[in-house]
């Protein structure tokens, strides 16, 4: 069952990346970065993270969206579109190959995948993991978020 | 065929090149960050497939995506922020602008 739907999932995905790359509306193409969050969210339901799902519900599609949608609101470039720069075909042959690369070393790889079932559910095991053997980097995490709110503040703050 | 590790991968090499494509094509600041958005959520796909695939019992990259969800947060936030303030200064978000830095 999980096969149909990430098949369904992956097409939606790529067509939501690639509307927010064409769209030529920026309010658009950030809706369907919404979209693609979403999907995304539904990518980890099939990979069994329930808790990541929810995590990315709730940071991707309730705030970073919202950032977003605020910041296109507070510039009021709408009007300008959405315009590709002068480096649109080296960007494009970049990518490509990139892509092609990627593509080409994923598929040749043997991967050593294990057959055991997945873990679930998953909260209980990340918490224990977060704040077991990763306890340092959370508390790192911490001052990473005070430093960025501080950050944010300082740089919007009118003279 | 069954839907497997590879397939995640595949799926999440193209969207970060979408990604790459937007980065580095892009003349709206704002959409390169979206654009950044979707390389970050590309590289969480790939980190929780390998989670699911090599090594189920352990939850590492999970952990792993929660900290680059942590860190892709804070970098909208101060990259909104510097957006703003360039936008103040400079009347424009169009990247091809802000030469501010330049020698």
């Amino acid at each position: 069952m999980f096969d149909i739907l990430f098949w369904i999932l992956a097409a939606v995905t790529v067509g939501a990346a690639l509307a927010v790359v064409i769209l030529r509306d920026v309010f658009r193409a950030a809706l369907s970065l919404v979209l693609l969050f979403l999907t995304v969210a539904a990518i980890y339901i099939t990979l069994y993270a329930d808790f990541l799902a929810v995590v990315q519900i709730l940071i991707y599609v309730g705030a970073i969206s919202i950032l977003i949608i605020v910041a296109i609101m507070l510039t009021r470039e709408v009007w300008r579109g959405n315009p590709s720069g002068k480096l649109r075909i080296p960007a494009l042959v970049v990518s490509v190959l990139l892509l092609g690369t990627m593509v080409f070393t994923v598929i040749s790889t043997e991967w050593e995948t294990s057959g055991e079932p997945p873990l679930q559910p998953t909260t209980a095991a990340i918490g224990s993991g977060l704040f077991g053997g990763f306890i340092l980097p959370v508390e790192i995490t911490a001052v990473l978020l005070l430093a960025a709110v501080l950050g944010a503040i300082v740089l919007i703050r009118e003279k | 065929m069954s839907v497997g590790l590879e397939h995640y991968l595949v799926l999440s090499a193209v969207l970060f090149s979408i990604g790459l494509y937007g980065v580095l094509a892009k003349r709206n600041a704002v959409v390169i960050l979206m654009c950044i958005e979707i390389m970050l959520n590309a590289v969480n796909i790939a980190l929780v497939a390998f989670s699911r695939y090599v090594v189920p019992m352990f939850l590492t990259g999970q952990i792993f995506a929660i900290f680059v969800i942590v860190v892709a947060a804070a970098e909208a936030a101060v990259g909104i922020a510097i957006i703003i303030a360039i936008y103040r200064s400079r009347q424009s978000v169009d990247v091809d602008k802000f030469d501010l830095m330049k020698w």
